[in-house]
């Protein structure tokens, strides 16, 4: 049921992570009581109604927030702003209109460092992967939006991060390019084992992706349980009418329901 | 000859349309008999800008001289605050407060007191049109700086990257397009104040040609001097669109044909 290599160390501990904003007196939870591990070389999905925090949860790993309570562990160490090794895909691709795509992958890294020619052909080996290696010196704007996505995950693995967070990436396509996608992100998961943290509202992509799914709800966000995926890998898109695939399904579907966020 | 032609298609239409009103205005004169002290015919006008051609070309350098230091000033003074009123509470509060107040009183109205703070040569007409020039300039630079999409620092920021990174990196070249539409308002805006700064004092360039030939009602030399500053004004302003087609090719108002390809 549970991988062995999944379980060595983790990459991200949450201890009772809370998050409160205040503003002009009224206070609003986003998030309490989280309790969470990210292992090594895990997909773990979030999977939440908006306005549950998903996103908040997020920002706090990357470090671009702070947790109002509670403690962030990176590795064996407190979190404190964006740690070292990370890569991050939002909704949007946020890709700079004035530089080439290959520039656009080498952006974040060259924050970091100088660059150097390994970078470039480590980008370039990036774009190829995901078929974007003739597109390299085009810009953002002659490419669709499935194209330029891709161009965004290839900038969050530039830099080989350990942990990989990923904000509802696939959200704003349609849903071929939702799927092509999927099935890319998972057999990149099968050859990189990266550790990923995936946010999404979508129940059929939470289950063909993940090994584990967190479930949230909303006010205060907080996780209502955890599932574990147990599904055959490397999976196809096949897998998705398979019996077991549609009891995962209808199980979350069951959670939602429970909670009233969705009807039955 | 028809491919020049349709190259060339607008540039050749507006150049058409000019001279149908000049036509227009020359048959109107003579058909009305118009007096030359009220209204001059075109072909008077360009027979007194030949005549005394030098003393018109070193009046026109003397205007563009001031118009051109006093834009320059304000392009750099106003990019300077915007980035300051940007990074800072403090200065966006004093900053904003104080421009709006600047911007409230008329302009014109400060030119005399100028004459006294700074004499009768260059250096009013460069101050007046600093600071008709810098308002608008400052205003959409802080636009264009604010409306960076938030996830795109988030990424930088997630990738460690420096305020100076974010700032040089993305936010400027972000803030560009509307950089450009400020200065694009504000060097006819410095035009302006230069000829305000040289109505109020001072016995060199076009502002006080028109002014000395209403003394003398020599009505065709005041127009001549008018239809200079128009010349003048239309120069500048394909200068800055000019620099801004260099310099922002990418961007969506340059782009051309390429904005054609589909997003999927």
């Amino acid at each position: 049921m549970i991988r062995p290599v999944s379980r060595v160390k983790q990459v991200v501990r949450l201890v009772d992570v809370g998050m409160t904003y205040s503003a002009r007196g009224s206070q609003t939870v986003a998030l309490a009581g989280m309790n969470l591990d990210i292992h090594h070389g895990e997909f773990l999905s979030v999977l939440g109604p908006s306005g549950c925090g998903k996103s908040t949860l997020l920002r706090c790993v990357a470090g671009l927030e702070k947790n109002t309570s509670g403690t962030i562990y990176c590795g064996d160490k407190v979190l404190d702003g964006p740690p070292d090794r990370l890569g991050v895909v939002f909704q949007r691709d946020v890709l700079l209109d004035w530089l080439t795509i290959l520039d656009n992958v080498l952006l974040v890294a060259g924050f970091r460092n100088k660059l150097t020619p390994a970078h470039t052909a480590a980008a370039l080996a990036l774009l190829e992967r995901f078929g974007l290696k003739e597109s390299a010196s085009r810009h953002p704007w002659e490419l669709s939006g499935g194209m330029r996505q891709r161009a965004a995950i290839c900038r969050a693995l530039l830099d080989e991060p350990e942990l990989l967070l990923m904000d509802e990436p696939f959200g704003a396509l349609d849903a071929m390019t939702r799927d092509d996608l999927n099935l890319e992100l998972a057999r990149l998961w099968q050859d990189k084992q990266k550790s990923i943290l995936f946010i999404t509202h979508s129940i059929n992509e939470a289950v063909f992706l993940s090994d584990r799914i967190v479930i949230m709800d909303r006010n205060p966000g907080r996780i209502i349980e955890t599932i574990e995926i147990d599904l055959p890998r490397p999976r196809a898109l096949a897998v998705r009418e398979s019996v077991e695939f549609g009891q995962y399904s209808r199980h979350i579907r069951h959670v939602f329901a429970s909670l009233g966020i969705m009807k039955e | 000859m028809w491919n020049f032609i349709r190259r060339n298609e607008r540039t050749l239409s507006s150049i058409a349309v000019v001279i149908a009103a000049l036509l227009l205005w020359e048959l109107a004169v003579k058909l009305f008999s118009i007096r030359t002290f009220l209204l001059p015919p075109p072909s008077a006008i360009f027979a007194e800008l030949w005549k005394s051609r030098f003393f018109f070309l070193s009046s026109s350098l003397f205007t563009l001289y001031s118009t051109a230091l006093g834009f320059v000033g304000a392009v750099v003074l106003g990019l300077a605050m915007a980035i300051g009123i940007v990074y800072s509470t403090w200065l966006n509060r004093i900053l904003y407060t104080l421009l709006v107040v600047l911007n409230s009183i008329p302009k014109v109205a400060l030119a005399p007191v100028f004459v006294i703070w700074l004499g009768t040569g260059i250096e009013p007409k460069v101050a007046i049109a600093l600071m008709i020039a810098i308002f608008s300039i400052v205003i959409d630079a802080v636009l264009g700086l604010r409306t960076v999409d938030p996830d795109m620092i988030n990424l930088a920021r997630a990738g460690r990257a420096t305020p100076m990174q974010i700032l040089l990196r993305i936010r400027l070249p972000c803030a560009l397009p509307s950089i450009f539409s400020g200065m694009k308002v504000g060097v006819s805006f410095a035009l302006v104040g230069a000829i305000v700064g040289e109505f109020v004092a001072g016995d060199q360039g076009l502002g006080s040609v028109i002014l000395q030939a209403q003394g003398m009602f020599n009505t065709t030399r005041a127009f001549a001097a008018i239809l200079l500053l128009g010349v003048l004004g239309t120069l500048l302003f394909f200068l800055v669109e000019l620099a801004e087609r260099r310099i922002i090719p990418w961007h969506v108002s340059q782009r051309g044909p390429a904005a054609d390809v589909p997003h999927a």
